[in-house]
């Protein structure tokens, strides 16, 4: 491990320390109900005690996140294809996805919970919804930047439109899929939640939800924690999707 | 007849294509004639935005004359062959594939990557003395190297017609001198027929057996102007009278300096 990766690790490590210490003195300095606020020793307890209900409930939201993640994946894609490649297509739907975009589709949420009933398709639904716009926008956005020379060396070759999608396009675009699918799968983490406070019988958003109704806090904060690793390994997967997928994409770190 | 022969090319923009700004249309090419034989390297001089790219491409049959006849070959040219290569301003290459791979890409295209073309690619990165770079990235390699790769990728279908459009505009002075020198190394030895986009005068000299000079937009051949400087050419050649003179030919067709003749009287 080089100094520069050591020191990337040290420095959020102390300010994650810094930012307990200063919870746990306005816990005892503000004597705030465990209720309101609980130190920090109780929601680690409440986490430890808890673990297998909340690595239960963890694989509910996991399932509904990937499940809603991959259907945006699977949809987006050739959605974005057609948009991008037809003329017609683009004109007709790329302004509507666009303000779509926009669309709070949260509020949604309790219509689609009318529609497919409190059970994993509805959750996956909002999920996929939440998802499937960034995926759609970010690749077609890609597959139209692809570098002209490029279009132009594969045309004086006489290329087809399928080598030209598959062989110039598509790969180009990838740095831009890639984007989108790293926002869609922290929205579609969010959308899954979003699913289970409306309705549902499982998953964190639901513990979450029961926890708080019960006053105890402990626990719904450890379930926030839980969402928070949750969301930060599903993240981490697409990353490593992305370095096997597109290895000659310099690092995220170096990029920004 | 000629290899290749480009008579009154004339090519318009209409409003539509060229940007919501675009107020006219904008004449690109007008009246561009000149011939060249088969295995001659021909650059095209003229200052910026003359159209001598518009009719590389037109050329190439990437884009449609408005009016003229463009015969290569024996051919019309009316869309792309699938028979030139093409060298661009920017190497242009995929970050995605490694340096052979892209050298290769023409040939997948072609449906023609099998072991023979494999070892040509091999061939033509040992030309350019890149054979120990087979598999690096084009973000590993410099400016000059990147663009050498791009060279081999417009060779390794043997095309026809070798097509460049400023290839070392954007390379600093050396680096251009000896991509010049390896341009001719490599036209020596695959027989290439060339056209070359150029605004560098001396670049022009060095390099051709003719040089089509264009006037500015709307672009007209000015002139023709044979270098009957013997190959193979060093860079010392730069130095002799015969060379000087025959910039002082392009510098005056393009109108950057008077005829000797205007000066004498």
């Amino acid at each position: 491990m080089t100094a520069r990766s050591l020191t990337r690790i040290i420095y959020p490590l102390a300010g994650l320390v810094l930012l307990v210490i200063v919870w746990a003195l306005i816990c005892r300095i503000g004597r705030l109900s465990v209720v309101v606020l609980p130190p920090p020793d109780k929601v680690l307890y409440a986490f430890v005690a808890n673990l297998g209900l909340l690595f239960e409930e963890s694989l509910v939201t996991l399932k509904e996140t990937v499940y809603g993640f991959a259907l945006a994946v699977a949809l987006g894609l050739p959605m974005a294809v057609a948009v991008a490649k037809s003329r017609t297509l683009n004109l007709m739907f790329y302004p509507l996805l666009v303000a779509l975009q926009s669309v709070p589709k949260v509020a949604l949420a309790p219509i689609i919970l009318v529609w497919l009933g409190p059970d994993l398709q509805s959750k996956l639904a909002i999920a996929w919804l939440v998802a499937f716009f960034p995926i759609v926008v970010d690749t077609a956005a890609g597959l139209r930047a692809t570098p002209k020379e490029l279009l132009e060396l594969a045309h004086s070759l006489k290329a087809s439109r399928m080598q030209i999608l598959f062989k110039v396009q598509f790969p180009a675009s990838l740095p831009f899929v890639m984007t989108g699918a790293k926002v869609a799968i922290t929205l579609a983490v969010i959308g899954a939640v979003i699913g289970e406070f409306v309705g549902s019988s499982e998953g964190l958003g639901f513990l979450l939800l029961t926890a708080t109704s019960q006053l105890d806090t402990p626990l719904a904060f450890a379930a926030l924690f839980a969402l928070s690793i949750l969301g930060l390994l599903v993240y981490l997967a697409v990353e490593g999707v992305e370095l096997l997928i597109a290895p000659w994409l310099p690092p995220a770190a170096e990029r920004h | 007849m000629a290899f290749g022969t480009i008579k009154s090319v004339r090519k318009v923009f209409p409003v539509g294509e060229l940007g919501s700004r675009a107020t006219e249309p904008v004449v690109a090419l007008d009246d561009a004639s000149f011939a060249f034989e088969r295995g001659e390297l021909v650059a095209l001089l003229g200052p910026s935005g003359c159209g001598k790219t518009t009719l590389l491409r037109i050329v190439a049959g990437l884009i449609a004359k408005t009016s003229g006849s463009v015969t290569i070959d024996g051919r019309e040219i009316d869309g792309p062959l699938g028979d030139y290569g093409f060298v661009f301003q920017a190497p242009s290459l995929m970050p995605w594939r490694t340096v052979i791979d892209n050298v290769l890409f023409p040939m997948e295209i072609l449906k023609r990557s099998d072991r023979a073309a494999r070892a040509r690619a091999a061939e033509l990165l040992e030309l350019v003395g890149l054979s120990s770079f087979h598999h690096a990235r084009p973000h590993q390699l410099s400016g000059g190297m990147q663009q050498r790769v791009a060279l081999c990728r417009a060779l390794i279908h043997r095309p026809n017609l070798l097509l460049m459009d400023e290839p070392f505009g954007a390379l600093d002075e050396l680096t251009r001198l000896e991509m010049n020198d390896l341009l001719l190394r490599i036209r020596k030895e695959t027989g290439a027929t060339v056209l070359f986009v150029t605004h560098s005068i001396s670049e022009a000299v060095y390099l051709a057996d003719q040089v089509i000079v264009f006037s500015r937009r709307p672009a007209r051949v000015s002139q023709q102007i044979r270098i009957s400087l013997p190959y193979p050419r060093s860079q010392a050649v730069r130095f002799t009278p015969a060379f000087t003179q025959a910039e002082r030919a392009a510098s005056e067709a393009l109108g950057i300096v008077p005829h000797l003749e205007a000066v004498a009287s």
